[in-house]
């Protein structure tokens, strides 16, 4: 969500009945903005907590000109200091899929590859088992976070014909009929499936707004909740695949946002809950 | 004007000016030819166009207006969308012949719900608004939510009040003794608010002659179908089964075990509560085994395997059993058992009442934080057989004994054990963790301002449940998914496995039919063999009527 509206936001969010407290509530009001100014970002958007056992980790993310550039995340152990994440690569990625269990709240935690298999470990000349450090977990949790459930309402962000993507000014908000269709929604990641689409859909796409997978062709099939909370005035989607994310729309307003209150575990079980 | 030039050699423009090559040479110098080629410009911007009547000239003046007027920035970015906009604009007034009738949106319901929660009850007298003043069961809930709110924790304030004023008509409405907010459980298609709730004694009752009268005329029916069947039956009784189907365990009581509390819930605050069934111990047993999302439907049926015995009301109320039983809990010296006389029970069950303690002790948020055990659970923890009270299902009444002992006694089945759980008032430092982690996890609420901290308590067990603490005021609540943690994936109970064929013998292995030549022989073999037998006899008979010829 964006940092500038972080009250409203949360309010609206709250339905998940995880929120911030208001001492981190005040705190991140100031030191968003100063970071905004120390690394020179033209939008920070605040990710969300992920709760880990003894501690929690609070993630910003910094924007720039291209809205669809890889983010910096940042994370803070008390929202007060921030520290600047590596970029995430697909090893890290792939290393971190296989870890199990929750964070520990500690970023110089490490986790040791305990699945190391019997094959592997003749092959191995070295003594040294593949070691990972929470913070590298934390950065691949944040990658596969946003490439699966981060999301934006259609129409919102526009491609210009250069390719960078910046933030759609006549974006007047989605009417409520269109704000209960999941196809009203896009991820914000690299499209997977837009090639795949047939020409007569093709042909009703319009180039500038629909550059993104919608997320009607999700797998499973269900793996989102659209809600209507406050009384219909507010739009939730709640995703069931990483359970704690929560996306926002106010209908016909220019407010949306998503937002990761959470442990950082992907929900393996969602087919058999279905 | 003067026209520029001719320029003067020590002039800046010489030899830049040529005769008919200037700046403004291709203009028109004549006024009135400038006027006419004026009209013509606009005449041809005043032209309709073929399609769609629209013409440049109107509408270059609509767009010029509407950007002067909003005066946004950046305008000659945004020029072209401004353009589809007014056009837009236009479209739409030449289609009014057709008026869209005022929307009656969904919203509008919704509000209508909300504010009729803001409107008192007509007949309150304010003489009845002093009385209840002083004990009231209406829980604090503005109250618990700011302390949670100090964790993070805890629902928009709107929505807080909201619940504050729906449990507010729930006790008018019903005769309740304790009231409290037990938490908030999400769903697909709508969330449970859920309110805990004890009703006042005596109230009960009615509830249940309810239920005996139902089941009283079921059985008469019953009745009445086996009669016709039996007559039936005497005829062609196939042989009876010998299957004896495990005894069922009853559930508990109202008010005792893993029912002392009745649940309320409604899907958003202004819609009527619905009241939960009182949970039995089959359903407790397989809502352990299975994982599903609710849908916030109370009576969508639950499709598992193996199959739950209920819709997802019972679903839900068995959900809430395991999540009180296994996250209920309190400062240690809060609650105190009760003085009791007996302290014998049959088969030590244990205390399974509580009290307030009065002289309770509150300690510090440090204290609270550093060690699990300053708190304990004061809900009975649930059994593996899905009670809180273990219950012997082979134990014989007396009638039963007497009876056994005139018949033949039948083979016994395999006793029980009887299973012990932890008693009540537990530390949580006895709490087992999941591989290893702690299955708590505290902290204060800030580390900033240690001496107004309030003590949270997380269970890592059942993600979603939250207690807190500071001085004497304490409560849990729960808002979650409702279900709990594992950090292996959950794997379904597998089908069993596939019954076993009877085991082929002879008896009932399936001969050839025999062949024609087969019979045919057989047939005569069985024919050489009467006639055998025949001569036989005659050679008998002629025997005989020898020795009776000699006799003679």
């Amino acid at each position: 969500m964006e940092a500038a509206s972080l009250p409203a936001a949360l309010e609206l969010t709250a339905g998940g009945g995880a929120g911030l407290s208001p001492e981190k509530r005040a705190a991140l009001g100031a030191s968003l903005l100063l970071l905004q100014r120390d690394y020179r970002f033209e939008r920070v958007w605040f990710w969300g907590c992920i709760r880990g056992v003894s501690g929690a980790y609070y993630i910003a993310q910094g924007l720039g000109p291209d809205r669809a550039a890889p983010r910096s995340c940042l994370y803070s152990l008390n929202c007060v200091e921030w520290s600047l994440l590596p970029p995430a690569t697909e090893e890290v990625v792939a290393q971190a899929q296989r870890l199990k269990g929750r964070f520990q709240g500690d970023p110089s935690f490490e986790y040791e590859n305990s699945e190391v298999n019997a094959e592997d470990a003749e092959i191995v000349e070295d003594e040294k088992e593949p070691v990972m450090k929470e913070e590298a977990r934390l950065v691949a949790t944040i990658e596969q976070i946003d490439r699966a459930v981060g999301i934006i309402p259609r129409g919102a962000f526009v491609k210009t014909p250069s390719g960078s993507v910046h933030e759609n000014r006549s974006f007047e908000g989605l009417s409520l009929t269109e704000a209960k269709k999941l196809s009203s929604y896009f991820h914000f990641t690299e499209p997977v499936n837009l090639k795949n689409k047939t020409l007569l859909e093709k042909a009703d796409l319009d180039a500038s707004t629909d550059f993104l997978d919608s997320l009607e062709h999700d797998i499973p099939p269900g793996s989102w909740t659209v809600q209507l909370e406050k009384g219909g005035t507010v739009v939730v989607l709640r995703s069931l695949l990483w359970p704690g994310l929560t996306f926002y729309h106010v209908p016909m307003t220019k407010q949306y946002g998503y937002v990761y209150f959470g442990t950082g575990e992907k929900n393996l079980d969602l087919p058999f809950m279905l | 004007e003067r026209e520029h030039g001719p320029y003067q050699p020590h002039e800046p423009g010489y030899g830049l000016y040529q005769p008919g090559y200037g700046p403004y040479d291709d203009q028109i110098p004549d006024l009135k030819s400038q006027m006419l080629a004026i009209q013509n410009a606009k005449a041809y911007l005043l032209k309709s166009s073929t399609t769609s009547g629209l013409n440049l000239y109107d509408h270059l003046a609509n767009m010029l207006t509407k950007i002067l007027d909003e005066r946004p920035a950046n305008a000659v970015d945004i020029i072209e969308n401004i353009s589809k906009d007014v056009k837009w604009a236009q479209f739409q007034k030449k289609m009014d012949t057709l008026r869209d009738e005022h929307e009656i949106l969904p919203t509008f319901e919704a509000a209508e719900k909300r504010k009729a929660l803001f409107l008192k009850a007509n007949g309150e007298g304010d003489e009845e608004l002093e009385e209840e003043i002083g004990e009231t069961p209406l829980p604090n809930v503005m109250e618990t939510a700011f302390y949670f709110e100090q964790a993070g924790i805890g629902l928009s304030k709107d929505e807080s009040y909201h619940i504050f004023l729906a449990l507010k008509k729930l006790i008018s409405v019903q005769p309740i003794q304790t009231c409290r907010f037990w938490g908030k459980i999400l769903g697909l298609e709508m969330n449970y608010i859920i309110a805990e709730v004890q009703y006042r004694e005596g109230e009960e009752e009615e509830e249940e002659i309810e239920e005996e009268e139902v089941t009283e005329e079921g059985e008469k029916e019953v009745d009445e179908v086996k009669d016709e069947d039996e007559e039936d039956k005497k005829e062609d009784e196939p042989p009876k089964s010998t299957y004896k189907p495990l005894p069922i365990i009853p559930k508990e009581e109202n008010g005792t075990g893993a029912n002392k509390y009745v649940y309320f819930v409604c899907n958003e605050p202004g819609k009527p509560w619905v009241k939960l069934p009182p949970v039995t111990p089959a359903q407790i047993v397989c809502a352990r085994k299975i994982k599903k999302f609710f849908t916030g439907r109370l009576d969508a049926p639950v499709v598992s395997f193996p199959p739950f015995p209920g819709n997802e009301a019972n679903y839900l109320r068995a959900q809430i059993a395991r999540i009180s039983a296994g996250t209920h809990v309190s400062p240690i010296g809060f609650y105190q058992f009760a003085e009791e006389e007996d302290e014998e029970d049959e088969g030590g069950t244990g205390r399974n009442t509580y009290e307030e303690n009065p002289d309770f002790q509150p300690l510090s948020v440090a204290e609270m934080v550093d060690s699990l055990s300053t708190w304990v659970h004061h809900v009975q923890s649930i059994l593996e057989q899905g009670r809180c009270v273990w219950f012997n299902p082979f134990q014989k009444s007396e009638e039963e004994e007497e009876e056994e002992e005139e018949e033949e006694k039948e083979e016994e089945p395999d006793q029980l054990e009887q299973e012990i759980g932890p008693p009540l008032l537990t530390p949580l430092s006895e709490d087992e963790g999941i591989e290893n982690l702690p299955a708590w996890t505290a902290h204060p609420s800030t580390d900033m301002i240690p001496q107004y901290a309030v003590a949270i308590l997380q269970s890592n067990r059942w993600p979603g449940a939250y207690a807190f603490a500071s001085g004497t005021k304490f409560d849990n609540v729960y808002f979650g998914w409702g279900h709990k943690y594992s950090p292996e994936n959950h794997t379904p109970a597998l089908p069993l496995p596939v019954q076993a064929e009877y085991p082929s013998g002879p008896e009932i292995t399936e001969t050839r039919d025999p062949t024609l030549e087969e019979e045919l022989a057989f047939k005569a073999a069985r024919e050489a063999a009467l006639a055998a037998a025949e001569e036989e006899e005659d050679d008998d008979e002629e025997e005989e009527e020898e020795e009776e010829e000699e006799d003679d």
